[in-house]
Formats: structure tokens, sequence, C-alpha cells
């Protein structure tokens, strides 16, 4: 090795250390001390009674019905947003992608949602369903009356527009991004051949952005699944519209129970690796080749 | 292509359907801001008695009384540090990464992007119990520090691919004319890298001013806490009264800002946000 190359070695090292660090510090630690704490009892409202008790605060959570509620809403709130999000999504970058005009303005209004908080969303919309404040409900074919947050599919109804209203602009831009990239030309050869709008759709477009779509999706799920905000703001879990991140957070922050709390953080993080895991999968062919990237 | 006239009335209604969607919220919670507190309750979209109460409500009492003023200036400070800082670290790491051969390259990429990946409500718990006993809770550090670590992996990564863009062979160019490495540095890079670095910056901060989860779970006072977790304990004037109108007002004033910076900013910031996931 030269001594250039283990110069510019030792440089490129010394330049990503204190990124790299960063990153681990509030990362790689805290999920190895939340390991720890999961396989004790450490209840800051009992400090006296702590302990190891191994296994013990993952079999309380894996045998409780309200994890198990939990997890069934994260996922069904994850899959039907994520969804909406994707056909929504595909349908304004096409827009955006072919329009002969107004393409400005589709472009500054899907990066309106992106530059709010979500908090701020969530109010928004919890406001406009609310009963006595909303406008929803004078809408035709609404009920003046309809307690939209009164129970458990109407609050996911609301909290589903918000989180689609919010995250699709996100989608729809990274569609569009894999959109240009496909060669124009071969929609004119199509056309030459006969092929029909749609035929031009599944047999050009989808499958030549599929890795556009597998990564959007890849993220837009990891997101979806740690949903927190907006429900947060809108129920707070009531009505049994509680997700994986507000359990969590109940039992960390609001009883203070770290034992018990850590054991729903770390179980939270193993389902995000498997849901990663097998996205990686399928993208599998098209690994991301970073030398180019 | 041909467009008939039926195709130019679908893609207009289209284009309207899409802003019409994008805009409501918005508009909505501007419209509950402007409401007096006697029609706050009338349902309608468009406010039909117009007042500022809401926003002087927000204000009065000054820094140690208001609701507001406090966790404002918190917000735009902890999101102003992290980005300054958080674009200093991206940009050593983004350089390396996109100019040097080393053979960590590939692992810090990777390192980044699960770092993106990785579900924040993990580390809370740990963090909580940690910065009590390092007295970071409640305190400025202890809501940059995790936010640092969140937000860079996605400086890197547009970093990264803008750095990727930059003909760095101008640097020696402008040396062989005559110009010191750091006028070539200063006068050729700077300006180079400048665009993709605001990009990143204002990504960042987007993402800082954005959280909620570290804000409500790592802050128990006004000492540290921003705006989205102040939100969402707001009390009314009294007990009876919902503070409905100062959560618009105050929704309104942390919204608006961004949305027009957004909008000044917009090919920037849909360069940052697809650069990279796409190509990564």
């Amino acid at each position: 090795m030269s001594a250039r190359t283990r110069s510019e070695r030792r440089l490129g090292w010394l330049l990503c250390a204190p990124a790299a660090i960063a990153m681990l510090a509030v990362t790689a630690y805290p999920i190895g001390y939340a390991l720890v704490l999961s396989v004790q009892q450490v209840d800051l409202r009992f400090p006296d009674e702590s302990g190891f008790v191994g296994f013990q605060n993952y079999s309380a959570v894996l045998t409780s019905s309200l994890w198990w509620t939990d997890v069934f809403n994260t996922v069904f709130l994850s899959v039907i947003s994520v969804t909406i999000e994707l056909a929504l999504g595909m349908a304004i970058a096409l827009v955006m992608h072919r329009a002969i005009f107004g393409r400005g303005l589709v472009r500054t209004s899907v990066l309106i949602p992106y530059g709010i908080v979500t908090v701020v969303a969530a109010f928004s919309w919890q406001f406009a369903f609310a009963p006595d404040t909303g406008f929803v409900n004078q809408l035709p074919l609404i009920a003046d009356d309809m307690d939209w947050f009164g129970g458990r599919f109407s609050s996911f109804a609301v909290i589903i527009m918000a989180e689609v209203w919010k995250t699709t602009p996100f989608m729809a831009l990274l569609l569009l991004a894999g959109l240009t990239t496909i060669d124009n030309g071969l929609y004119d050869a199509a056309k030459v051949d006969g092929a029909s709008a749609w035929q031009r759709f599944t047999k050009i477009t989808l499958p030549l952005m599929k890795p556009a779509i597998l990564v959007a999706l890849l993220f837009r799920t990891l997101d979806a699944f740690r949903i927190f905000d907006t429900i947060f703001i809108m129920t707070a879990g009531a009505q049994n519209t509680e997700s994986v991140s507000i359990l969590g957070y109940n039992q960390l922050i609001s009883r203070l129970n770290l034992g018990l709390g850590s054991a729903v953080s770390v179980l939270i993080f193993i389902a995000v690796l498997i849901i990663a895991m097998l996205f990686v999968k399928g993208l599998g062919a098209r690994q991301p080749d970073m030398e180019k990237g | 292509m041909e467009r008939t006239p039926r195709d130019k009335a679908m893609w207009s209604i289209a284009i309207l359907l899409v802003t019409l969607f994008a805009l409501i919220p918005v508009l909505w919670i501007i419209s509950l801001s402007l409401k007096t507190p006697a029609t706050i309750t009338d349902q309608s979209f468009i406010p039909t008695e117009l007042t500022l109460e809401n926003y002087k409500g927000l204000f009065e009492g000054g820094i140690s009384d208001s609701p507001f003023i406090k966790p404002l200036i918190n917000s735009l400070l902890i999101a102003s540090i992290t980005t300054a800082i958080s674009i200093v670290l991206a940009s050593f790491a983004a350089y390396a990464i996109a100019r040097l051969e080393f053979p960590g390259r590939r692992l810090i990429l990777a390192g980044a992007l699960a770092i993106a990946m990785f579900p924040p409500i993990s580390t809370v718990g740990p963090l909580f119990d940690m910065w009590r006993t390092l007295g970071l809770y409640d305190t400025y550090p202890g809501l940059i520090i995790p936010y640092l670590t969140f937000s860079l992996p996605l400086a890197i990564y547009t970093l990264v691919a803008f750095f990727r863009e930059i003909p760095w062979e101008l640097e020696q160019a402008a040396q062989v004319d005559g110009a010191t490495p750091f006028q070539a540095f200063r006068k050729v890079i700077v300006p180079l890298a400048a665009p993709g670095m605001f990009t990143a910056a204002i990504l960042v901060f987007i993402f800082a001013w954005n959280d909620f989860l570290f804000a409500i779970s790592l802050t128990s006072s006004d000492a540290s806490r921003t705006v989205p977790a102040a939100l969402a304990f707001f009390t009314g004037d009294s007990q009876f009264t919902q503070p409905t109108g100062n959560i618009a007002a105050a929704a309104v004033l942390v919204t608006v800002p961004i949305i027009i910076f957004v909008l000044l900013f917009q090919r920037r910031i849909v360069a940052g946000l697809t650069a990279g996931a796409v190509k990564g």
C-alpha cells in the first residue's frame, strides 16, 4: 500500500468518524441498553423492586391482548395508508410527469403537506372532523351528528386521511424521479405497435419502475409502522386506536415502567428489522450499487 | 402527442383536485385561527366574524407567562443548532465518501441507511433514563443529540449525491491558473458545493422542526419544550374553554413561514428528497 493510499484512507476515516459516532451514540448504545433494561424489573415509581427477571417482561407483553390489538392497529393503519399513498402517489406522479400545463402548480401543492408539522396537520384534520368545530359534518352525504372519534374504525378513517395527506407528496416525488428515468422512445414504439394506454402503463411503466416503487414502499412502510404523532393528537389511543409506538410511550414515559417499556421497544425494533429484510430481499436483484450511487 | 379539449378538461380537473386536497387543511386551520370564540363552533369553513384575538392571546404575559413564546424560541434554536452541526458533520463524511478511496465508504452509507429506518421509539426509554442520569433531560442538548443522529443519514445521502456531481478537477485547474489552494477552495469549490449544503440544511431543519416524539418524551417544561410538544399541552383560558382558537393560531404561526420557505426553494427540496433515495 502506498503512503498516498494509506493517508487517503486515514483521512477518509477521520472525516467520517464524527458523523459515525453521532449516529451510533443514539442508536446502537441505547438499543443495547434497552436490551439490558428489558430483562430487568425497572419501574421508576418503585425503585426498590429492581432486579433481573429474565424474559418475564417479554412474556408479559406477548401474552397481553393490548399488545396484539396495537400490533393489529399498527399493521392495519400501515397497510391501508401505504396502499392508498402508492395509488394516489402514482397518479400524482403521472400528472406531474405528463401534464402539459399546471405541472409547477401541482408540485407546489404537493410540497405543502411535506412542509407542515405533523402535529399541526393532525390538529387541523381533528378540528375538521370534530362534531363541535368541524366543517366535515356539514358536507352533503355526511350525517350532521357523526361522531368520528367515538368509534374505532371511524377514528382510523380520519387518522388514515391525515397520514395519506401528509406523506403522499414524498411518495409522489420518489415515483416521479423513477418515472423520469424511463426512455420515452419505449412508449412511442409501443404506441406504434398498437398498445393501449393501460397496456403501456402495466407493461412498460410498472416493470421499469419496480425498483423505485419498492424503495418508496420500504421507506413509507417503515415510517408508517412508527406512527405516533397523528394518533397521539387525535385520539391518544382512545377507542382501541393505540399503535405500538403509543404503547411504548405510555409504558416508558407515562408509567415510567422502563423494564416493560423496553421490552416493547425491542419488539418494535425486531418488527422493523423483519420488514426491512423482507423488502431488501424483494429488491434482491438490484442491490443498491453505492459505487455509482 | 395530440391533445383534445376533453384531455385538457380532464387534466384541469385532476390538477384542481390535487391542489384543493393539498390546501384544505391549511386554509381550514387559518380560518379557525381567525374565528371569534362565539363563532368557533359554527362549523363553517369560511369565518363569519374575523378577529386576531387568538394570535394576541399567544403572546400575552410576555416570555414568562405566554404559552407560546418560549417554545417558539426553543424550536428555532434547537432546529438551527441541529442543522448547523448536522451539516458540518455530514459534509465531512460526504466529502470523504464522494472523493476519497477508502474501504469504509460502503459501511458508512449502509449504516446511515440502517439508521434512517431505525424506530425512534426504541431509543426513547433508554435516552430518558440516560439523560436523567447525565443531567441532559429537559435541556437543549438532550434534544439536539437525538435530532443529529436521525438527521445525519438524510444529510449524508443528500450531500453525497450533490458532491458526486461537482467537477472537482476545477480546483486543480484554478491552482494551475495561479490561485492558492485556499483561493481555489473558496472561489471554486464552495460556490459549487453551497447549493447542495443549503438543500440538505433545509431538509434537516424541517426534520428537527417537525419532531414530536422526542420533544414530548425528553422534556418536561418550557425550558426546552418545542412548539409541537407545547401545542399538545395547550390549555384554555379557563377549564371550560377549549384552546381550539389558540392552537389554530399557533399552528398557523409555525406553519406559514415553513410553507413560504418550502415554496421558495421547491426545486431544491425536490432534488434533495429524491437524490439519496432513488439513486442510493
